[in-house]
């Protein structure tokens, strides 16, 4: 088993949190009527993301979905900035212009969250190249979901990513579901990983539920990427607690699923993991509630913050507008 | 000056471009010396100076080449992604228009775009359905897009220069038939600014509205119903979207009359839109309706002869413009 030092479990365990809590906040507020926007639940994979994005520099690019939140918040996108554009204000990361589905954070590396499936792989490969071209040293992670495998964009980046030995890191978080259908449904192949070497790039499958599997994965992939080998797929096998967006029904999930993905619940796991790093309840009990302290907080400051002016639907169109 | 050809005017123009900007970089299909320097042989000579890291030779991957240059204008540079005929944009669509179009505003103006497609397309050399079209509506029909095709080299030229310099996303036809046209070199660092049009011949009778390489159609109509003692102004707006309204309706305010005339299917056109903003805003001024002149509605045809009877004929343009002014 790999090991990962004190330090860094805890910075993991930080994000996940911040992961998770932000995932319940934004429930609890929609199921309050308090907010009535489109949200894409993170529940189940609140590991994956915060494993990834500990495996980064600050600096480093990341391309996201719409099931986002937990790359964009692990990455560090201010809260208060994050959930003003969540609810729209003029104090959001977009100016309420991006929204859910679009959040983009320069600052913090979030360059792109793509409402569309796949589309983000292309794109992750041009920051990529553009690192290439000037020798700044950064990596790309574009993270997608198992049903954005199918789509063409995924095999034509897939294969020019290989081609140019971009520094990307094409992380699969196989959830296995694509919107409300099952991955047994829309793949016939095992997993898919597997295709990667039908590019003649590396691919990895791991259990991202386990902190000791996708962190390793992630880091090795992230060096590769750093000393211009070249990209890896890392396909994160991991769980999609909720239905594809809240309030979506989701009982065509099966009663064996739910029980074996209740069993592999990433939260419980890596709560034991750090206790036998000796990382007592108290410890961990504080690091919760002071980021729920932070996310009430931002949450706060976002119903608080003003709307984007009306004259914002004419601007930043082209330069011009800006 | 020397004289240059079209294909030489753009190839200047990016060369100069590569020169003084490292983050302006070409990619595509075939770009490279080692594929002769693309098809049309614009990116010719490049790669010799600049490396095949600034002229990347790409796998037949549209999405793959539009999505690589949105990431690299994020992140900073300047790609001039080619997209070797105009009807493969059906295929990286969604990268063009829910990406490079709407970064910049979705991002709440964080993310701008600054990246040139060039495209290459055009009627009348037997490339038949696929190989043909003129789909500029498209991309004037979407925010966040400059259009942009010229008529002539030195245009080229300057276009193209201004295009790399945009900071957001041009998409830039080259007629094919347009290529071999030779005029004098504008020289070095020559621009002409994006939504700049050009009144390429004046006239007081009528005014067609053109772009590309109808304007050259444009131009012989106007020399042969000079001798007749009917004055046509032709306006080329080099510029599709957003267009120089300012010149047009100046033109027309002029003239009391307008046709519009482009090679692309007139149902839906461009025509159609500037002709409605033409009766919208020149009521007053005009002795008589917009006219529109575009190809056919149907595909492109292969068989030589049906080809030329797709285009907008000149016979057609000169009857128009005579029903127009009165004159039969």
């Amino acid at each position: 088993m790999a090991q990962i030092d004190r330090d860094k479990l805890l910075d993991i365990y930080t994000r996940t949190m911040k992961v998770n809590r932000t995932d319940e906040k934004f429930r609890e507020l929609l199921m309050g009527g308090k907010v009535a926007v489109m949200y894409y639940c993170v529940r189940g994979q609140e590991l994956v993301s915060a494993a990834a994005m500990a495996a980064l520099e600050k600096d480093d690019y990341v391309v996201c979905t719409y099931r986002g939140q937990g790359e964009q918040t692990a990455k560090g996108i201010p809260m208060e900035k994050w959930w003003g554009e969540c609810l729209g204000k003029a104090t959001g990361t977009c100016k309420g212009k991006g929204g859910t589905m679009h959040i983009t954070d320069p600052e913090t590396g979030i360059m792109v969250t793509t409402g569309v499936v796949g589309s983000g792989l292309p794109i992750a490969n041009g920051l990529a190249m553009a690192s290439q071209n000037n020798g700044d040293g950064r990596v790309t992670v574009v993270s997608f979901g198992d049903g954005a495998a199918n789509i063409g964009g995924f095999h034509e980046a897939m294969n020019m990513a290989q081609l140019y030995k971009l520094p990307v890191i094409f992380l699969c978080q196989n959830n296995r579901y694509g919107e409300h259908t099952s991955y047994a449904d829309h793949t016939d192949s095992p997993n898919i990983a597997s295709r990667a070497a039908g590019y003649g790039m590396k691919g990895v499958t791991v259990d991202g539920n386990d902190v000791h599997q996708i962190y390793p994965a992630m880091q090795e992939a992230v060096a590769r990427a750093r000393a211009g080998e070249g990209p890896t797929l890392v396909e994160a096998m991991c769980y999609r607690m909720m239905g594809h967006f809240f309030g979506a029904d989701f009982s065509y999930m099966p009663p064996e699923h739910i029980a074996e993905m209740k069993a592999e619940d990433p939260l419980p796991k890596l709560r034991q993991v750090m206790l036998d790093h000796q990382f007592t309840e108290e410890e961990l009990d504080a690091i919760v509630a002071d980021i729920n302290a932070q996310i009430d907080a931002a949450v706060q400051h976002a119903l608080d913050a003003p709307l984007p002016d009306t004259d914002e639907i004419y601007k930043d169109v082209l330069e011009e507008t800006a | 000056m020397a004289q240059i050809t079209m294909t030489q005017a753009l190839n200047l123009a990016i060369d100069e471009a590569m020169a003084e900007d490292a983050g302006v970089f070409c990619l595509g299909e075939d770009v490279s010396a080692k594929q002769g320097g693309g098809v049309f042989k614009v990116t010719s000579g490049l790669t010799e100076k600049y490396g095949e890291h600034r002229i990347r030779a790409t796998p037949i991957s549209e999405t793959a080449i539009i999505g690589a240059a949105v990431g690299a204008a994020l992140a900073g540079q300047r790609p001039i992604a080619e997209i070797m005929l105009m009807n493969f944009v059906g295929v990286c669509m969604d990268q063009i228009v829910n990406h490079a179009a709407k970064l910049r505003f979705m991002s709440g103006g964080q993310t701008p775009c600054p990246m040139v497609i060039r495209t290459t397309t055009g009627v009348g050399v037997g490339f038949g359905g696929q190989h043909s079209d003129m789909l500029e509506a498209w991309f004037a029909h979407v925010a966040g897009i400059h259009v942009v095709t010229p008529s002539n080299p030195a245009d080229a030229r300057g276009l193209m220069r201004a295009s790399i310099d945009a900071n957001d996303p041009v998409i830039f036809i080259e007629n094919i038939l347009c290529y071999g046209l030779k005029a004098e070199d504008p020289g070095p660092g020559y621009r002409v600014p994006l939504g700049k049009a050009a009144v390429a011949r004046e006239g007081s009778d009528i005014s067609i509205i053109t772009y590309g390489r109808t304007v050259l159609d444009a131009l012989e109509v106007a020399g042969e119903l000079e001798k007749e003692g009917i004055s046509v102004e032709v306006i080329d707006l080099r510029t599709i979207a957003p267009y120089d309204e300012a010149t047009v309706l100046a033109s027309v305010r002029k003239t009391g009359r307008a046709i519009t005339l482009h090679e692309a299917v007139r149902p839906f056109g461009t025509g159609a839109e500037i002709a409605a903003n033409i009766q919208e805003k020149c009521w007053d001024s005009l002795k008589g309706p917009v006219r529109r002149i575009g190809g056919t509605f149907s595909a492109v045809p292969f068989a030589s002869h049906l080809e030329q009877a797709w285009i907008p004929q000149k016979s057609d343009m000169i009857a128009q413009i005579k029903a127009s002014v009165g004159k039969h």
